[in-house]
């Protein structure tokens, strides 16, 4: 898993609506978060990721719609909430996550098809993993 | 012009022709006023039609010649699926066309075809385990239960409540509530998840019928006493009696009594 | 007097082992679980956005109808719709407008506002019934079964739906306690199985699994103790992998906690059904001597 140890900040790639979106449709206040790192640390998925939770919320902050549009993070969120249950400003983490995932999905662009699961696996998953998987991936 | 001018003027005319011949007046008074017309809305553009038609034969009377969206006429085949409103009233109504009466300014459109994703399966290898349906449906898991389906349909199922019993893996259940399910389609086209429930639904009826209801017995019995040829000489000596003979034994033929006990039998036994 | 009682989907095809076994202890007890009528799926994830509304709709539908039953207390088995179920409610409860609108939406329906509490079965055998009682019916002790309690997500998380407390939970080490099971606590706990990424990235879901089963491994437990059927999917899953992967890793059994509280009311395995169960669960049964002679347990064939 390459990791991004560098992004190039600029106030041209920063957009302004995005960041707005953002802030509405998680209801959060993104300047609460300072940066500690606590949510990356109790994070399960995060080895997974190439940008780590703590660094989307800067980008987020930032604007920086693209570098986190190109990156796995919001999608490889499992929504397990130990990121918010631990962060010491009280910051939601799981519901900025659920709104960057949003923007994409209410553009009628969808992470993963039905059809992409293997036939056999569908008889065999549980229901409430097609329900939660398809709301998560599909818009 | 409005049905009060109209009215209005059939009044004036009225009188004027009861000077000259009262009973013919009669007469032609009382046709107008069964005639009486209302206003409609098709695809927006207002229509007087004479109250007492079904829409389908309202849109005919206006003018429309129906080649699609239109088939029974009986209210079984699910072609004319329609979508209306009355004025000042924010709900959805839903109909059949050739079921439905119109009523004064309804806002009507049809939904004669909408696109639906229908799985390709051999029916022949499916099992009755809930599953299949899970494998060749996927996105009904998509369903967010808004009940929008219910309300679009024509024939009052319970379309959500149905889905719901499918994601239990409950098909007989799913089979058993889309029962009068007409395969018009207006669920599909007011679904939130881009479900095509009658595709679905239709599934589970087959695989409720075909595996999962048990057979009845004496229809076994009786196609097997048939290929056994047990009938084959009566049927001989009816293909070989005379039409006199043929009209005589269908006139004095014996019809099992709608209050029949168990134990009935026909006086002529030979058959049984 | 029956408690008014939501199943989920998934508890009436793959989690079957973690329902009939509720049913009849809860019979047993003598707190008989009503199925609701007309329920539906709850939706599964509870929605994170703030103007979406429609996805609330579900789960409310299934509140109403333990309203029209006239009950005060909704009983979940399944965590994951425990967890979305009750933050459902919360936002009922607690947001005039959007309650005000998700009304209007369902006009078919009567209009909800909070009035039924979301309650899971742990928490009713700890508050309703109380665990000194549930130990004195007990009539097969678990014979100190080393049991890892295992919580997951959904049950502790977030704060404002947690059955217990969300850094040092205690109510399944009791739950196991008062069964005459040898509760194993072990750092990861309540660390994510990986959820519904199974769909998306199912190589990944050994690697979810990997620090739980090693850390209750490492403390000595013999098998874990679960709520959730999708946890018990992807654990299940998991630990084959895991083992296929490595020699020298070593399955465990999973079992539902319902099926351990059946067992130890003197239910029988063929309450339990633990045929549907991952990690062969017979041999550690039969090593504790919770099967006697004639009992038997019938793992599934294969394919998983």
């Amino acid at each position: 898993m390459t990791k991004k140890v560098f992004v190039t900040i600029s106030p041209k790639k920063s957009r302004r609506e995005f960041v707005k979106k953002v802030k509405e449709l998680s209801g959060q206040n993104l300047q609460l978060c300072y940066q500690c790192g606590m949510c990356t640390g109790n994070c399960p998925a995060a080895a997974n990721m190439d940008i780590s939770p703590r660094r989307i919320i800067e980008l987020a902050r930032l604007g920086l719609e693209e570098d986190i549009a190109g990156s796995r993070t919001v999608w490889t969120c499992a929504s397990c909430l130990a990121c918010t249950v631990n962060c010491p400003r009280g910051f939601d983490l799981s519901k900025m996550m659920e709104a960057i995932r949003l923007l994409t999905l209410r553009k009628n662009i969808d992470r993963l098809r039905p059809e992409d699961i293997p036939s056999e696996e569908r008889c065999d998953l549980p229901q409430i993993a097609m329900v939660s998987g398809l709301r998560k991936f599909t818009g | 012009m409005n049905t009060k001018q109209t009215k209005k003027k059939s009044a004036a005319t009225a009188v004027k022709h009861r000077a000259k011949n009262p009973a013919a007046t009669a007469v032609k008074e009382k046709r107008q006023i069964a005639a009486r017309l209302i206003p409609i809305y098709i695809m927006g553009k207002r229509y007087e039609v004479p109250e007492g038609l079904t829409i389908m034969k309202a849109m005919e009377y206006a003018g429309y010649i129906l080649i699609r969206g239109c088939g029974c006429r009986g209210g079984t085949c699910g072609a004319c699926g329609t979508v209306y409103r009355k004025p000042g009233d924010y709900k959805l109504q839903v109909a059949l066309a050739c079921q439905k009466t119109v009523e004064p300014d309804m806002y009507i459109a049809q939904i004669p075809f909408f696109p639906a994703n229908r799985a390709l399966y051999d029916f022949a290898v499916l099992t009755a385990a809930p599953e299949e349906v899970f494998k060749l449906y996927p996105e009904m898991f998509r369903c967010v239960a808004c009940n929008s389906c219910t309300k679009a349909c024509p024939q009052g199922i319970e379309v959500m409540d149905a889905i719901s019993a499918l994601k239990q893996g409950n098909i007989s259940e799913a089979a058993q509530l889309s029962f009068d399910c007409i395969q018009c389609g207006l669920c599909t086209s007011r679904c939130f998840g881009e479900l095509a429930q009658y595709h679905m639904l239709q599934l589970a009826r087959r695989i409720y019928g075909a595996k999962i209801v048990p057979r009845a017995e004496h229809l076994a019995e009786m196609v097997k006493a048939v290929n056994e040829g047990r009938y084959d000489r009566f049927l001989d000596e009816l293909k070989q009696a005379k039409e006199d003979e043929l009209k005589k034994l269908y006139q004095e033929r014996e019809v099992e009594p709608m209050a029949a006990g168990e134990d009935w039998k026909p006086k002529d036994t030979r058959y049984l | 007097m029956g408690l008014a009682y939501y199943p989920g989907c998934t508890l009436k095809t793959r989690a079957r082992n973690l329902e009939e076994p509720a049913v009849a202890s809860m019979e047993a007890l003598g707190l008989k679980l009503d199925e609701v009528p007309r329920w539906n799926c709850c939706g599964a994830v509870y929605s994170l956005a703030d103007d979406d509304l429609i996805h609330q709709v579900a789960p409310v539908r299934n509140l109403i109808r333990a309203k029209e039953q006239g009950k005060d207390e909704l009983v979940t088995l399944c965590a994951f719709c425990f967890n979305t179920l009750k933050r459902a409610n919360l936002l009922m409860k607690e947001d005039a407008e959007k309650r005000n609108t998700i009304n209007s939406f369902m006009n078919e329906e009567v209009d909800y506002s909070g009035e039924v509490k979301v309650v899971h079965l742990l928490e009713v055998l700890r508050d309703e019934i109380g665990w000194e009682a549930l130990s004195q019916k007990v009539k097969l002790p678990l014979r100190e079964l080393k049991a890892a309690p295992y919580y997951g997500c959904t049950l502790l998380r977030p704060r404002e739906v947690a059955i217990d407390s969300v850094e040092n939970p205690t109510i399944l080490r009791e739950f196991l306690k008062a069964l005459g099971a040898s509760p194993v606590d072990f750092p990861e706990s309540a660390r994510c199985c990986g959820s519904y990424q199974v769909i998306s990235s199912p190589g990944d879901i050994s690697e979810y699994a990997r620090p739980i089963l090693n850390s209750a491994l490492s403390h000595g437990a013999e098998a874990l103790v679960l709520t959730c059927p999708l946890c018990d999917y992807n654990l299940g899953r998991g630990q084959k992998e895991l083992a296929k992967k490595q020699s020298e890793f070593r399955e465990m059994p999973l079992f539902y906690f319902t099926q351990l509280l059946a067992l130890a009311l003197g239910l029988g395995p063929q309450a339990c059904h633990f045929e549907l169960n991952h990690g062969n669960p017979e041999s550690l049964l039969r090593e504790k001597n919770l099967l006697s002679q004639g009992e038997s347990v019938q793992p599934i064939g294969g394919q998983r």
